[in-house]
Parts: structure tokens; sequence; C-alpha cells
């Protein structure tokens, strides 16, 4: 029953924190400059014409009935339209969906595997070489403009050395798209077994990954180290090494098992940052997702697809966070009784 | 020795001896002491800007258009046979202005309410702290792209947009601070003799929680940086003719497929440099204020 009840309170807390949300993307909206009724009824509108579509946009009404109509135009899945391409937000929005999912997720899994290890290695062998070597990487890491970081592994690998390809979408050219499955070419060239997409995709995708990639594993490292050596001091551990268990065990087994738990809490914030990274590895690599999207949007001083890909990235990274705590809550008993 | 007498020289003794502590652990702290001054040479170089360029940044030049590092451009040039060097020189003013302007905007802001939010709690707090919450649903950079469109991007505007980003961590730490220190005996007393709500949050608690925050700017400062040098790199903040190094490293990308690697690694690396020299200082304030957190990072 508690924790059903923890569940139910989590789930409910995230209305007000979604509420705010909302208010601050529809102020976004509300305070652009221009009017949007002028734009929609064209440069030949007379005024009649401009205070008709004034009021069919709703936008003679007070302030409330506006966010009002905004918020139940959200719960529609109406994100408003582009005037760049003339479609609904939402429908481009799910096209560039796949390529922004292929590349965050990528790049979640390379800080993951590079990460986690050398955080770990890193509070083992406590201020020995490899510590510092961490320490050093994860200084720089987060010193690092994303942007710039893209552009060096473009100059050395494209340009030096031609080992990656043009830093040019997601697929060389020439190169039919697999078969839509996913929409995340990697999977899906999987799944068709089509090897030669499946190559080219995976080499488009390593350096913005890796990029992506390079600018959360920092943090991750210097959080997985801090929790290991929190762990390493406990109790349970010395009674362990007192047991005489094997070393490997010890660290692999018991202490890195309860170190996940707090790393796979920030999980959210590492989304947060994986998100915001996404616009400008999308833009420098020229990959066709949803920041570049919107990036591009935002250029032509068409705003309706920013201020959605704002409240995408929020409302995302509410929904991750609650998912993280729910999974915690059953996993960890703690959580409930407290 | 009499008590009244007492009182006045312990106090000028008390400060003495934190500079005289201070400075022992700065020399005790090379990298610390390394970045201070690595900052302290940023300040320099954009308070003396004109005379520390060795070319007009605006001086195009055609004959000598991309030129690499060589003696005479010691960056190498651009397009138009400007003077890289002088260029990031200039450039420093706007890449530190800027993110100080936002900084002290958003701590003034942020202390304030969090001050507030925290003594009186209630509804006001509840209030402020869903609203914490919401902004910090959005990843600053993300909100950043947000706000320039709705608002512009002009230099005030960015300080603006980056001051924005900044107020929900400040406030959400005053507030923190203020739970405590709001349940002290000298909150207490300052409360007994009748003093004014205002001037208890401000002149006595206020000033107890500044430690924690002025790690927190430093570290901001770095992260300020980083987020206008983006909005820059993506054509959403700084723009030409005013050149902030993020515009710069934009700008030298159309140069990398033909090798000019000069012109986007410099700017960057004037990035890194900064970002690294702010966050190297707030590391080492943090260990000085609080004794707590050496050796956990």
């Amino acid at each position: 029953m508690p924790l059903a009840s923890y569940i139910l309170r989590r789930i409910l807390s995230v209305i007000p924190t979604l509420f705010g949300v909302t208010l601050i993307s529809f102020f976004l909206t509300y305070m652009l400059p221009g009017n949007p009724a002028l734009v929609k009824a064209g440069a030949l509108a007379t005024p009649e014409h401009i205070a008709e579509v004034e009021r069919q946009m709703g936008l003679d009404q007070p302030v409330w009935v506006q966010y009002g109509r905004y918020v139940s135009g959200l719960a529609r899945g109406d994100l408003g339209e582009s005037a760049a391409t003339g479609r609904p937000v939402l429908r481009d929005f799910l096209q560039r969906l796949p390529a922004t999912m292929e590349l965050t997720l990528a790049s979640l899994l390379l800080a993951a595997l590079v990460g986690i290890p050398l955080g770990v290695l890193s509070a083992v062998n406590r201020d020995a070489a490899i510590d510092h070597v961490g320490r050093v990487l994860g200084v720089a890491g987060v010193a690092m403009p994303t942007f710039w970081t893209g552009l060096l592994a473009i100059y050395v690998f494209f340009y030096l050395m031609q080992w990656a390809p043009a830093p040019l979408g997601r697929l060389g050219t020439g190169i039919a798209p697999p078969e839509a499955v996913t929409g995340m070419y990697v999977v899906d060239s999987l799944v068709a077994g089509n090897w030669r997409a499946l190559g080219s995709s995976l080499a488009q995708l390593a350096l913005p990954a890796a990029t992506l990639a390079f600018s959360v594993m920092a943090p991750l490292a210097r959080m997985v180290r801090a929790t290991m050596l929190e762990i390493l001091q406990s109790d349970y551990v010395t009674a362990a090494w007192a047991a005489g268990l094997p070393r490997r065990r010890v660290i692999y087994g018991d202490a890195l098992r309860n170190a996940m738990i707090p790393v796979v809490t920030t999980l959210g914030v590492v989304f947060g940052f994986l998100m915001a990274g996404n616009a400008v590895v999308e833009t420098v690599f020229a990959w066709p997702g949803m920041g570049n999207y919107a990036v591009t949007a935002l250029m032509m001083k068409d705003s309706g697809p920013i201020q959605s890909f704002v409240l995408f990235v929020a409302v995302m990274y509410v929904i991750v966070n609650l998912v993280v705590d729910l999974v915690y809550a059953l996993v960890d008993p703690r959580i409930r009784l407290s | 020795m009499a008590d009244g007498a007492l009182s006045v020289p312990a106090a000028v003794d008390r400060s003495a001896a934190a500079r005289v502590r201070l400075w022992r652990r700065l020399r005790r702290n090379p990298v610390t002491l390394g970045a201070l001054c690595v900052i302290v040479v940023l300040l320099l170089v954009a308070l003396f800007a004109p005379w520390v360029a060795p070319f007009d940044p605006d001086a195009t030049d055609p004959a000598y258009a991309l030129m690499g590092p060589t003696w005479r451009n010691l960056l190498g040039t651009d397009v138009y046979g400007r003077d890289n060097l002088s260029r990031i020189i200039h450039a420093t003013r706007v890449d530190m202005l800027v993110p100080f302007a936002a900084t002290a905007i958003a701590l003034a802001i942020g202390a304030l309410v969090g001050a507030f939010a925290g003594y009186w709690g209630g509804w006001l707090d509840q209030i402020v702290m869903r609203m914490v919450e919401a902004m910090l649903a959005f990843p600053a950079l993300v909100l950043a792209m947000g706000l320039t469109a709705a608002l512009g991007n002009s230099i005030g505007n960015i300080v603006i947009v980056l001051a924005i980003t900044q107020v929900p961590t400040y406030v959400r730490l005053i507030r923190g601070e203020m739970l405590r220190v709001r349940e002290m005996e000298y909150a207490e007393a300052a409360r007994m003799i009748g003093n004014p709500t205002w001037r208890i949050v401000i002149v006595h608690l206020l000033p107890n929680c500044i430690p924690p925050l002025i790690v927190q700017a430093t570290l901001a400062m770095g992260f300020a940086l980083l987020t206008m040098a983006a909005l820059s790199f993506l054509g959403l903040g700084i723009r030409p003719p005013d050149s902030e190094w993020g515009e710069m490293t934009a700008e030298g990308a159309s140069q990398i497929v033909t090798g000019e690697w000069w012109l986007f690694l410099f700017p960057g690396l004037a990035i890194m440099i900064t970002v690294l020299a702010f966050n190297l200082v707030g590391d080492g304030l943090r260990d000085f204020l609080d004794p707590r957190m050496r050796g956990s990072r």
C-alpha cells in the first residue's frame, strides 16, 4: 500500500510542474514579436479581414482564455504549424524523431560504456594514474563547447585522416535507406539484413554520437566515482572484504550494483544535457533531427517549431524523471518507507 | 584587558587572518591559483583590448587573406585578411562582460526571491518552488533558444536570457540556506528586538548565505559563457559585426573542408580555457568555503 500511495503522489506531483512548463512555453509563444493573424491573412488583407482572422484564432480573447485554448490544443496534439514547411509541427516532429532518438540513444550508450568503467576504475584506484586521467578528462570535458568538439572531430577524422565519411546526414550518398520499422537506420538495416546501409549509417553516426557522448561522459564518470567511493567505505563492503570474498566480486558484484542506483536516478539530468547538446550536434553534422529542424526554422524567423521543441524537451525531461523515480521506488524499498 | 576594547581589533584580526588563510590555501593549491591568474589576465585583456591587440580587428587586407599562423599573424588571418588574434582579443570583451552581467543580475534577483521565499515559507514558497521546478525542466540552452526567439537577439537581450536561465538555481540554493539560518538564534534575536522583516532577511540573514552563492556564481560564469557561445554558434546569439568566440567558431567552421584549421580552433580554445578557469576557481572556492565537500569531487 505505501508503494501505491508513493507512486500516486509522485505522478500527481508532475501536474504542477507540467502546468508551469506549459505556462512558460505559452508565454514564449505569446511574447513573440509580430502578429500571427497578419502573417496568416497575407500581405493584401484589409483591416476587417485581419480582425476576422484574429477572432478566428482567438487572439482577441483575454490571455488566460488564450492559454486555455493553447493547452487544449496541446492535449489534442496541436503544436501549431510551421510557416516554412506549411505543415503541422507535430508531423514534422514525428518525421524527425527517429533521427534524434538514434543519435541520443547511441550517445547515451557510448557515454555509459566509457563513463561508468572510467568512474569505477577512478574510485578503485583513487589518486592513481587512471584517476588523474579521469579527473583531467572530466574537467576538460565540461569546459569544451560541444560544437567545438564536433568540429575538432570533423577536422581530425574527416579532413586529416579521412576515416569518417562527410559529416552530412545519416547515410552516405547513393545509399537507399532501409525499410522503415523504427525509423532508426541502424536498427532498421539490422532488421532488414541490409549490411550496406548498416555500415554506412554506423559510419555516419560515429562522430556525432561520440561528440555528444563526450559532453556527458565526464559528469557521468565523476558521479559514478563519487558514489563508488562512498560505497567502498560502507560497512557491508568492509564486511565483504573481511569475509575474504574475491576482489572482483566485491567491486563489480556488490559495490557497483549498489552504486548504479543513484547513477540511474541522474539519468534525467543526463537526458537534459543530451537534448541541449542535440540541437548543437545535429547542426554541426547536418543530422536531420528535431534540434536541427528547430534551429533551421528559427533562422528563417519561423518560431512555431522552436517553441514546440522547447516544450517537447521539457515535457520529455519531466516524464523521464518520473519514470526513473518510479522504477527507483520499485527497485529500492527504502524509498517507499521514508 | 577591558572587554569593550577587545571587540573591534578582534574583528579586524579575523578578516586579516582569513586573508592569510586564503593566501596559504591558494599557495598550496597551484591549480586554483593558476586559474585565478588566467581570469585576471582575461579581464586585463578585455579592458585593454585595443592596446593588447597587434592589429585593428576590423582592418581587412586581401594580400594576407587566409594565411596560417605566421610571425606577423600569430593565429593566422581570415578570408578578409583580418588578424585572428586581434579579433579573439577584442571578442574577450563580449565574452567576459555578457556572462558577468547576466550572472550579476541573476544573482541579485535569485538571492532576493529565494531569501523571501525561504524566510516566509507558506504559499509564496510553494508557488516560487513550483515555478523553479518548471524552469529547471528546460535545459539552459534550450530555454535560451526559446527566449531569444521570443525577445530577439540584441546583446542586451542575450544578457537577460542568460540571466533568466540562471535565476532558478540561485533561488533554490538561497531558499535552502534560508530555511537553515532562519531558525538560528541570531535570527531569533533579530526578530525579538523588533527588526522589520526586510531588514532581518537582507541585513542579518542573507550575508550568511553568501559563500555557497559565490561558488555557484563562479561556476555559472563558465556555464553562461558556454550557453552564449552555443547560441551564437547556432546564429541565434551575438551576430556580426559584434564578434564573440562562438560566432567566430561558426565563421571558421566553413573553412574546415579547405583545411584552414586556425579559424575554428583558436576561438573554441579561448572558450575552453576561460570556462576551465572559472570551473577550477569555483571548485577551489568550494573547497575553501565548504571543507565538507573536499575530496568528494
